[in-house]
């Protein structure tokens, strides 16, 4: 199973396995990281699951749509590297993906 | 089954991680919290005591999603409360809260002691009253058994008429019509969304939804539901008209269950009364989501029924138990996808202040700016997660904006928002 590190915003390390077909947010609601509150339960609506990606991970998942793009447009803490999690899904290739959880807005 | 507490547990201070915490009642409100007291380090023990016998559950996909796979979402995998140390009793109704002995009593006759307990209680489908409003094939919307009658009724192709166009009954019918079921609304007041949109945005739903098929009847006053074999058949209007029916909805608000917190001589006005920590009168009840009329900055108190709010009433609950700095105050949103539109207003929608529309109603994808002088207090928006996203921006820093800039789609948000 891939195994996904999550940086959370009190700076702690944890990492965590996540089944191909979910998300990366689902990763963190199963196993109770703080950070992403994951309101709207991944329906991109919310942007409260906003993370960071870093550059060579960043091509492991689909792009973002024009919508993921605009809710991280004004974003607190938006940065090139965003990502909102629940549209981060985890294939087979995602072993050792590194995410910081942004601070909450 | 209650056993003396002795005076020292009585008296001992409310809350600390090491309290023993109730949370009475699983929706969204409940689950969160008890997520996040482990999160924050709670070691006391912690129950979360549920009517129902599903998981907590993703209460939004009810009125959205009835009809295809994902209406059935749980808040947390099954195993999450194992493993978190937290004790689901679910399927056990609370019928007593005692706030001298500091005990929840459960239909089953059981007892539960508590350090803090957390009144998570939620709302009920307001009932309709009229004649005929008991009949079979006449429902609500709160729980997944409603929404699978819902389904069930889509799938055969029922004749829907629903009684309420707030969001609920607006979603349900935009679901209803894409599904080729013939569906009317009958609101009484003289639009769509009065209690929670402007008169702007209701004025572009009710078309959109004409557009797709939806009959919406305004000022439509229902008399009576007739049947026949106890089943419902029809609506009658005062107008004296009666509209066919093979199923309906009532989606006209919803109540707070407030008797626990009433026959305990909490203080209730609408709704529990709590304060911007989820405190109660009684110094060792909580209570968080739509049970609550909760201080809302600018606004005073107020209900807020929506998952933002009974998210941040958790995270104010967890930071009273925990002893922790509470949260900041958040400003009150809302989203409701109809048709093929994503509502997302943000702030709370009064008249009388000035609204200036950015972009195009008949395209979908539109914001409506309410200001007072240039001060942006709220933005409803459709299809345009930016203007929603920046919106919340502009409400937070209190910028003062052109409402020209704002009205003019060539002026990005981003010069306007940093301008501020």
């Amino acid at each position: 199973m891939p195994e996904i590190t999550y940086v959370v915003p009190d700076g702690s390390v944890h990492v965590v396995d996540v089944p191909a077909g979910q998300s990366v947010m689902d990763g963190s609601v199963r196993n109770n990281l703080p950070g992403i509150v994951a309101e709207c339960g991944g329906s991109c609506s919310c942007a409260t699951c906003h993370v960071y990606l870093e550059g060579e991970f960043a091509d492991l998942f689909d792009e973002a749509t024009d919508e993921e793009r605009e809710l991280l447009e004004y974003a607190e803490g938006a940065q090139p590297t965003s990502r909102l999690s629940c549209q981060l899904i985890v294939t087979g290739s995602c072993d050792g993906v590194r995410v910081t959880v942004a601070p909450e807005a | 089954m209650t056993t003396e507490i002795p005076h020292a547990v009585r008296t001992r201070p409310v809350a600390g991680p090491d309290a023993r915490v109730v949370v009475v009642g699983g929706g969204h409100a409940g689950a969160a919290l008890v997520g996040l007291l482990r999160q924050g380090g709670h070691r006391g023990e912690i129950v979360l005591v549920g009517e129902e016998h599903d998981h907590p559950y993703h209460r939004p996909p009810l009125s959205k999603k009835f009809a295809c796979a994902e209406l059935e979402q749980v808040i947390r995998p099954r195993e999450f409360y194992a493993e978190q140390g937290v004790t689901l009793r679910l399927g056990s109704p609370i019928v007593g809260l005692d706030p001298a002995a500091r005990t929840v009593t459960s239909a089953g006759g059981d007892s539960l002691e508590y350090d803090v307990a957390v009144l998570a209680t939620g709302a009920r489908p307001r009932p309709l009253a009229v004649p005929g409003a008991g009949l079979a094939g006449v429902v609500g919307l709160r729980n997944l058994a409603d929404a699978r009658v819902l389904r069930s009724w889509v799938t055969e192709g029922r004749r829907l008429v629903i009684i309420g166009a707030g969001y609920v009954g607006l979603e349900v019918a935009a679901v209803a019509a894409a599904a080729g079921v013939p569906v009317t609304v009958l609101e009484r007041e003289e639009r769509v969304l009065n209690r929670v949109a402007s008169a702007e945005l209701s004025a572009i739903m009710a078309e959109a939804h004409g557009a797709h098929g939806v009959d919406i009847r305004v000022g439509a006053l229902v008399a009576e539901l007739v049947g026949s074999g106890g089943a419902v058949r029809g609506v009658r209007l005062e107008s004296g008209e009666t509209l066919s029916a093979e199923g309906v909805l009532v989606g006209i608000g919803a109540v707070p269950r407030t008797e626990l917190a009433e026959a305990a001589g909490l203080e209730c006005a609408g709704g529990v009364v709590v304060d911007e920590g989820a405190r109660t009168s009684d110094p060792a009840v909580l209570a968080i989501g739509d049970v609550t009329v909760r201080p809302v900055d600018g606004v005073g108190r107020m209900r807020l029924e929506s998952i933002p709010s009974a998210t941040e009433q958790a995270k104010q609950a967890a930071a009273a138990i925990l002893g922790t700095a509470p949260p900041e105050a958040e400003i009150p949103w809302f989203w409701s996808d109809q048709l093929d539109r994503k509502l997302k207003i943000v702030g709370v929608v009064r008249s009388g202040r000035a609204v200036v529309l950015r972009g195009d109603p008949t395209s979908g994808r539109f914001a409506l700016f309410h200001h007072e002088h240039g001060l942006v207090r709220a933005v409803e928006t459709s299809n345009s997660p930016a203007d929603f996203m920046a919106g919340k921006k502009l409400i937070t820093s209190g910028a003062v904006v052109e409402p020209r800039r704002l009205a003019d789609p060539d002026v990005p948000l981003r010069d306007i928002v940093h301008a501020g």
